[in-house]
C-alpha cells in the first residue's frame, strides 16, 4: 500500500494536474489514487507531487498510513499555538 | 457654482470612448482610444456599462497552486454569492456551449471571464481549450480571465494568442513579509514553498507578469483583498506601484471572513473592513490610481448583470435540452448592443444636475438609493437585495460602493421575522443620511427616521445623480449642511 487519499478530501482537483503518472482519478465520494500506476514520483521529482501540491492536512497519508502534511504544516501554526495565534490575529 | 457628476463624461460623442465610457471616462482618459475601445461594454471594468450589460463566468479551472487565508476550497455550494463558489464544474465542452445558450438568451451579454473556483493559469489545458472554442465559434464575445499570477509569465503568449484582452490579477501585496500572512504557501517548481520565500516569489511572478501583459497591450486590473491590520496600509503602495507599470484599473475589496465559509481567517477571527474604512481606503488609493467602485465580488460561475445572477436558469440539464442558431443570435445580438450604445450615448449627453450656490464648505452627505439598475431611482426599499451608496458635496455627485442587505419584504406570508432583518439592513445604511427608493412602507419609515436617516420616495424613476444633486440642494437650502457635524465627521 502507498499514497492514499482519504475521506478528509475536499475534491478541490489541485493534485490531478500536477501526477507525472495520471494516477489520480475522480470517484463518487473524493478523488483516489491508483496503486499500480503511482509511483510516488520515483525518478520524475524529489517529493510526491500530489502531497506536495494538496491542501488539506491529513487528507494524504503514506505508506505507514501517516499524513504527508501533518496537523499545523500547511496553516503555519502548529496546533499546540492556535490559541495564541487566534488572538493575535482577533486583535487587528 | 454647478453641481456637476464627477467622473461623469460631458465630451461631445466620438466612437466609443465618449459614449459608452459613460461615468468611466476619467478613469480611463489616460488610455489610448484603442485600449478605451475594449472596456466601453465591460461591465466589470466601466461604472456605466455594468447597468446595461452582462458577464458570465465558466467554471472550468478548479485546479489551484498556491493556498490564500481568505480561500476554503470546498467551493461546491449553490446559496453562497462570492468569489470561488460554484455549484457545477465544466468541461471546456460544456462550457462553450453554456456561453453560446447564454449569449442566445441574454443578448447584453458582451463578455465570458475563467475565474476559477481555482486559478484558470493552473488549468492551462481546460482554459486556453474553452478559449480557443470560443474565440472561434463566437467571436462577438470578448474574454477575459482572473488569476493570482503565479502562472503568469509562462502563460502570457499563449494569452495573447487567443486574443484575450483583458486579465486581472489579484495582488494583495508587494512586500513578503506582508504577503506570507496572506499566503501560507505556493506550489513552485514542483514543491510546496512556505512563509515569506513563498510570498516572495508570487509577487516577483505577479509583477512580471503585469509587466508582460502591458507590454503586449493586454488591459490588467489589479484585484486586491483588503484585510485590516494585514495589508489595508500596505495597499496605497500596491496601488501606486501597479498603477506605475500600466495596470489601467484597481479594485480594493473587502475580506470575506465569516466563519462558517470555513476560511483560515474566518475559523481564526479575522475580521473585514466596515464599509467606512474600505471607502477610506478607496479614496486614498484614487489619488494615484483609477478605482473601481462597483464590484460585487460575485461567483466564478455568475451569470447575466452585476448584481443579479441568472446562473439557475443555465444548468447543465438545461442547456442540454436548448437549441441554438448562433449565426442568429449574433444579428441579434449587434441589434442589442447598438441599441444600448445609443442609449448609453444620449446618456452622456443629458446635463447631469440642475445648478446650484452650494457653500464650498458645506460637508459631504451620503445617501443610500434603491435601484434595480439603469442609473435610475427604480426600487422598493423593502425589496432591495443591495442600495447604491453616493455622495453628495459641494463638489458635484459620486458613486461610492454598493452595500448588500438581506432583503426583509417578499411580500405574502414569508414576513415573520422581517422586523429583524429589516434592522440589520438599516444597520447597513449607517453613514447615510437619506435613502432614496420608489417606495417605501411606514414601518420601515418610522424606523430609518428613528436612526437618523431620512427615506425619499419623491424621485422615483429619476436619474440617480439628478436626485442626490436634488435632495443634497433641499438640506443646504434648509440649513442642514452649514455647520460641520463633529459627530459625522468621526464616524
Amino acid at each position: 500500500m502507498s499514497l492514499r487519499i482519504v475521506s478528509s478530501c475536499v475534491n478541490c482537483w489541485a493534485c490531478q494536474p500536477v501526477c507525472p503518472s495520471d494516477a489520480i482519478l475522480q470517484a463518487p465520494k473524493h478523488f483516489v489514487i491508483n496503486d499500480r500506476k503511482s509511483t510516488e514520483c520515483e525518478g520524475s521529482y524529489d517529493v510526491p507531487q500530489c502531497a506536495s501540491i494538496c491542501p488539506i492536512e491529513g487528507a494524504i497519508t503514506n505508506a505507514a498510513g501517516e499524513a504527508m502534511n501533518p496537523p499545523g504544516s500547511l496553516t503555519g501554526i502548529p496546533p499546540e499555538m492556535v490559541a495564541a495565534a487566534q488572538a493575535e490575529i482577533r486583535a487587528r | 457654482m454647478e453641481l456637476t457628476v464627477l467622473d461623469s463624461t460631458d465630451t461631445q460623442a466620438s466612437g466609443c470612448s465618449s459614449s459608452g465610457c459613460g461615468s468611466t471616462d476619467d478613469q480611463l482618459a489616460h488610455l489610448p482610444d484603442e485600449i478605451r475601445d475594449k472596456v466601453y461594454n465591460h461591465p466589470c471594468y466601466s461604472e456605466q456599462a455594468h447597468h446595461y450589460f452582462a458577464r458570465m463566468h465558466v467554471a472550468v479551472a478548479p485546479a489551484c497552486n498556491i493556498q490564500c487565508h481568505y480561500c476554503n476550497r470546498k467551493y461546491d455550494c449553490s446559496n453562497e454569492s462570492r468569489p470561488g463558489v460554484v455549484s457545477e464544474l465544466l468541461t471546456p465542452d460544456q462550457a462553450v456551449k453554456k456561453t453560446l445558450a447564454v449569449a442566445a438568451n441574454i443578448p447584453q451579454m458582451t463578455v465570458l471571464g475563467i475565474a476559477g473556483p481555482g486559478d484558470p493559469l493552473a488549468n492551462p489545458e481546460r482554459t486556453f481549450a474553452t478559449f480557443r472554442m470560443l474565440s472561434e465559434q463566437a467571436p462577438d464575445i470578448k474574454l477575459c480571465v482572473s488569476t493570482n499570477g503565479l502562472a503568469l509569465p509562462e502563460s502570457v503568449d499563449e494569452l495573447a494568442k487567443h486574443n484575450i484582452d483583458h486579465v486581472t490579477i489579484t495582488i494583495n501585496a508587494v512586500d513578503p513579509d506582508v504577503g506570507a500572512k496572506i499566503y501560507p504557501w505556493i506550489f513552485w517548481e514542483n514543491k510546496r514553498i512556505k512563509g515569506r520565500e513563498a510570498a516572495a516569489i508570487l509577487i516577483e511572478q505577479q509583477q512580471k507578469g503585469l509587466q508582460m501583459l502591458t507590454e503586449r497591450g493586454i488591459l490588467v486590473k489589479v484585484n486586491s483583498v483588503m484585510i485590516p491590520g494585514v495589508n489595508d496600509e500596505h495597499l496605497k503602495e500596491v496601488s501606486r506601484i501597479v498603477k506605475s507599470k500600466g495596470a489601467f484599473l484597481h479594485n480594493v475589496m473587502p475580506l470575506i471572513s465569516e466563519a462558517e465559509h470555513g476560511t483560515f481567517f474566518g475559523l481564526m477571527g479575522q475580521r473585514g473592513p466596515e464599509p467606512e474604512e474600505l471607502q477610506n481606503l478607496q479614496d486614498a488609493c484614487a489619488g494615484d490610481m483609477n478605482m473601481m467602485r462597483h464590484c460585487r465580488q460575485c461567483r466564478a460561475d455568475a451569470v447575466g448583470l452585476l448584481g443579479e445572477d441568472r446562473g439557475e436558469e443555465f444548468t447543465l440539464d438545461k442547456i442540454e435540452a436548448m437549441e441554438i442558431d448562433y449565426e442568429a443570435a449574433m444579428v441579434r445580438r449587434a441589434e442589442v448592443h447598438r441599441s444600448i450604445e445609443a442609449e448609453l450615448n444620449q446618456h452622456a449627453q443629458a446635463k447631469p444636475a440642475a445648478p446650484t450656490d452650494i457653500d464650498p464648505d458645506a460637508r459631504p452627505v451620503l445617501m443610500a438609493i434603491a435601484s434595480q439598475g439603469g442609473g435610475v431611482i427604480n426600487q422598493h426599499f423593502g425589496h432591495a437585495h443591495e442600495f447604491l451608496i453616493y455622495e453628495a458635496s459641494p463638489a458635484g455627485v459620486r458613486f461610492i460602493s454598493h452595500r448588500k442587505t438581506d432583503n426583509y419584504c417578499e411580500g405574502g406570508d414569508t414576513c415573520g421575522d422581517g422586523e429583524s432583518v429589516l434592522s440589520r439592513t438599516i444597520g447597513t445604511l449607517s453613514g447615510c443620511e437619506a435613502v432614496l427608493c420608489s417606495k417605501i412602507g411606514y414601518e420601515p419609515w418610522d424606523m430609518l427616521e428613528a436612526a437618523g436617516i431620512k427615506p425619499n420616495g419623491e424621485h422615483a424613476m429619476e436619474r440617480i445623480e439628478d436626485a442626490v444633486a436634488a435632495v443634497y440642494r433641499e438640506m443646504w437650502e434648509a440649513g442642514a449642511l452649514s455647520a460641520v457635524d463633529e459627530q459625522l465627521v468621526v464616524a
